[in-house]
């Protein structure tokens, strides 16, 4: 196949990019090589919208957070995601730490931050009432906000697939074919694409995907693990709460999620193994310590899940890197992306835009960014039960649309069989119980799927057509089921070899 | 549909099934009883093994004979039931919003509301075990679920924490399908289930089952590829040398189960924190007038007979408030559990009933022990 660019990645960088890029009347691919987008650092994160007062001014980092926080609230009205600006509060002990908060507060406003605020004593509390009562100092900024940040980035995929661009699961980058120092094509396992532009957003591979055309940074991933409690708990804080910064992280936060969970972590340490997202025993004890310091009584008892995310962490570096290869022209670098990579996401998009827009100079006359004039800005809102609990009168009438809506399949988090069956038919669609549940929620509830997954299973089974043996929790190697039970052998028979255990 | 009734019993599983019958029996006329699945009898139907009935029935059914039984007799009473229909919402002024495919949204007024919602299993994530997250780990009933219900294998090598009844009898279900269960672990020093089934699922299939050991990690990327198995010191803690890797590709977990009181949260009724469940007196009424509970939602048990039991506690109970025989709490004992004694159900009694006749309480013990005597003492220290 022949398309005009190329995305290698389907996280929040490379959709947001793929949803900007959508803007012009271009042939775009995004390729991932999973069977869904987020499913790499972009799920694996704390969904936090820095206000961006951290990164040094001059970095890039600095730059396009600030530039970034500001259209939160556009983009995820029109993608409709859940999005809230609750604020942040860095929180200090004692007179060093003081300095920090007063440092940060001077960077921050060199960003381009605005209503930064030191709050010291009882305002403190007031504003935070659980906070832990050593705590003396603060700085407050009211910008920094939650998000679902696979949600987000499911959204953007939407949004860029309903503007024709074409996102291909399953399909992993092998090699790059160059032709006179210029990107001719993309070998992936499902076929040569041929393409003038390649954007290298492959996140934690994006050094593997440099190395094809002989460049040489590094990345070593830092892991970080968190724990999520149960929804009750999610009023807990009113703000996300971060240590005072070391040069490494932001250190490990206590914040609720837009789904009013409580969450706590991530802690920092290297691994060797880009594909290593286990919990450890030693990092949920740092977790909760370092959680701990900032609210002292945490609900060990209702914990839901735990889960990890790896940083892309470029070895000797501390900015992002977004720029053309001096290498190969037409592929652009889109690489070091970790925090505040959620929060830059989309000025990164505009910026790779801009920079797409000099490359195809150089090398097409043909390739021009010229803006469409059906460009389809948002996606179209899509009922959800629980966004009805206070109109639940109002649900009646999506029912007598559907009946489906009427079918509570995950009772933990309320989610009905129409919200189901939409997941696995939307634009990019969900074919795995863990598409299905970063879509709907449904298995994301205390009991985590022990209810829900078998009826999840069979309508992901009637709906795409597969044998019920076929479905995954998350893409090929993963299937749930292992074969027929002998009755069932019995009295349906064997249709596919796969149903009797070899 | 009708939308007012007497009695609304929400859940359909043995609990809900012996409130129903046994208030209809005497003399409730209006009774609807709301079921989230697609049958009636709970997680019964799933259950195929022998050993229920024992108690309840003196002779030995399997799950859904024994669910069976009552859904006979419920279907030749005037009962209205309505299957896959959620219940998503409780009111103090018993309003009850459910919602199924056919009706749509329903807003039912109760004058009594039975809560027999029953119980969920404990997940690898409430226990924390460290690891990957592969396909591959199931709570045993879900597990049991895709083999009974389902009718599909989960996996061919396994490892199952906890030797509780629904660990061991899936022990031996897998052995049946052919698959290898390669051990049973358990973190204390004794089974937490009946000896019965450790005899019967264990010991007749030489699997074996090894006290005071616990998972302390998962690994596999796409499915469980191994385990690390550890041993415990008293204290439940790791000891630390003991740890030894077993490959499998199924994990299953038997590590507790939890009643489902997200209604009864959401109402404002005050939960017991040791059962989970809610604070009743002998009738089962909880705190909130008129709104009841019994079975696995109020405290977990050991035998679906003594579910049933407790289910027609209620049934009577639910009668007598209806016809306005009840007492009324205006004052009540309470029952402290003492040494070794976990809780006791009902949490208080009421007082100055006149036609009182004998309570019976259910208890369960911190650590099993022999030649053990029980006191029940009062507020001055007399032992009765």
């Amino acid at each position: 196949m022949k398309t005009d660019v190329v995305i290698i990645g389907g996280g929040v960088i490379g959709t947001a990019i793929a949803r900007e890029l959508s803007r012009y009347r271009l042939d775009i691919t995004l390729i991932e090589k999973e069977d869904d987008v987020a499913m790499g650092t972009s799920k694996g994160n704390s969904g936090i919208i820095h206000a961006g007062y951290d990164a040094d001014f001059k970095t890039l980092k600095g730059k396009l957070n600030i530039k970034s926080n500001l259209k939160f609230d556009k983009l995820c009205a029109d993608l409709k995601v859940p999005f809230k600006r609750i604020g942040s509060l860095v929180v200090g002990f004692n007179e060093k730490d003081f300095n920090k908060v007063k440092d940060l507060k001077v960077n921050g406003e060199k960003n381009g931050v605005k209503n930064l605020e030191i709050i010291t004593g009882d305002k403190l509390f007031r504003l935070e009432a659980n906070l832990n009562p050593q705590a003396k100092y603060a700085l407050y900024a009211p910008s920094a906000g939650i998000i679902s940040p696979y949600e987000l980035t499911i959204a953007l995929a939407d949004n860029a697939v309903i503007n024709g661009v074409k996102v291909l699961l399953e399909t992993e980058a092998k090699d790059i074919i160059i032709e006179k120092g210029q990107t001719y094509g993309i070998l992936t396992n499902k076929g040569l694409i041929e393409t003038r532009v390649i954007i290298n957003a492959a996140g934690l591979y994006a050094d593997e995907m440099a190395k094809l055309i002989g460049e040489d940074f590094k990345i070593k991933p830092l892991k970080g693990e968190y724990r999520l409690f149960d929804k009750q708990w999610g009023s807990l804080v009113g703000h996300i709460l971060f240590p005072i910064p070391t040069k490494l992280t932001k250190g490990i936060l206590v914040a609720p999620t837009v789904h009013n969970n409580l969450l706590i972590g991530p802690n920092s340490y290297q691994v060797e193994e880009k594909d290593d997202l286990a919990t450890t025993e030693v990092g949920i004890n740092e977790v909760y310590s370092g959680a701990r310091k900032l609210v002292l009584h945490l609900p060990h008892q209702d914990l839901v899940a735990s889960f990890t995310g790896l940083r892309a962490n470029i070895e000797g570096r501390d900015d992002f890197i977004i720029e053309p290869s001096k290498k190969v022209k037409g592929f652009i670098n889109v690489a070091g992306i970790k925090s505040p990579g959620l929060s830059s996401a989309p000025a990164i998009a505009e910026m790779v835009s801009d920079i797409l827009k000099e490359v195809a100079k150089e090398i097409s006359p043909q390739l021009e960014l010229n803006y469409k004039d059906n460009f389809t800005e948002t996606l179209s809102d899509q009922p959800r039960f629980t966004e009805y609990a206070d109109k639940i009168e109002r649900w009646q009438e999506i029912i007598e649309r559907d009946s489906d809506y009427g079918e509570i399949i995950c009772r933990c988090e309320k989610v009905s069989k129409g919200e189901i069956i939409r997941a696995i038919h939307q634009p990019v669609p969900a074919r795995s119980l863990d598409a299905i549940k970063r879509r709907t929620r449904a298995g994301m509830g205390r009991c985590q799927g022990g209810f829900c997954s078998p009826r999840v299973l069979r309508i992901l089974s009637e709906e795409l057509k597969i044998s019920s043996l076929r479905v995954t929790k998350k893409g090929e190697g993963s299937e749930i089921l292992t074969s027929k039970t002998k009755d069932m052998i019995k009295e349906t028979g064997v249709k596919f070899k796969d149903e009797v255990r070899v | 549909m009708k939308l007012e009734y007497d009695l609304v019993i929400i859940g359909g599983g043995p609990a809900g099934l012996a409130v129903a019958l046994e208030a209809e029996k005497n003399g409730v006329e209006n009774i609807l009883l709301l079921e989230r699945d697609e049958y009636l009898g709970g997680i019964l139907p799933q259950c195929i093994h022998n050993g229920f009935g024992l108690q309840y029935f003196k002779e030995e059914l399997t799950g859904p004979e024994y669910a069976d039984r009552f859904i006979t007799q419920i279907n030749n009473h005037k009962v209205d039931i309505k299957t896959e229909t959620m219940v998503v919402k409780i009111t103090p002024n018993k309003q009850i919003i459910a919602l199924n495919r056919n009706d749509g949204l329903l807003c039912i007024k109760a004058r009594a509301i039975v809560l027999a919602m029953g119980c969920r299993e404990r997940t690898r994530e409430a226990i924390a075990i460290a690891g990957s997250r592969p396909a591959g780990i199931f709570t045993a009933g879900t597990a049991q679920r895709y083999i009974n219900i389902e009718g599909y294998m989960v996996g061919h090598e396994v490892i199952i924490l906890g030797s509780g009844d629904i660990g061991m009898i899936m022990a031996r279900r897998m052995t049946l399908e052919g698959a290898k269960v390669k051990a049973v672990l358990e973190i204390m020093p004794f089974s937490t289930g009946l000896i019965r089934n450790k005899v019967q699922c264990l010991d007749d299939f030489n699997i074996p089952l090894k006290f005071n050991h616990t998972i302390t990690r998962i690994e596999g990327r796409k499915r469980v590829e191994k385990v690390t198995i550890t041993q415990v010191d008293k204290n439940l803690q790791a000891i630390f040398g003991t740890e030894e890797e077993i490959h499998c590709d199924t994990i299953l977990l038997s590590v507790g189960l939890i009643p489902e009181n997200e209604l009864t949260k959401e109402v404002g009724i005050r939960l017991d924190p040791v059962t989970g469940g809610p604070v009743v007196n002998e009738n089962r009424e909880t705190e909130m007038e008129g709104i009841f509970a019994c079975g696995n939602v109020l405290q977990v048990h050991d035998l679906a007979d003594y579910v049933s039991e407790e289910g027609e506690i209620v049934g009577r109970a639910v009668t007598k408030y209806l016809i306005g025989k009840r007492s009324y709490r205006l004052q009540s004992v309470k029952i402290i559990p003492g040494e070794n004694i976990g809780y006791v159900v009902p949490q208080h009694i009421d007082f100055l009933v006149p036609d009182r006749k004998k309570i019976k309480l259910f208890m369960r013990v911190k650590k099993p022990e022999e030649r053990v005597r029980i006191n029940l003492i009062d507020d001055k220290g007399q032992c009765h």
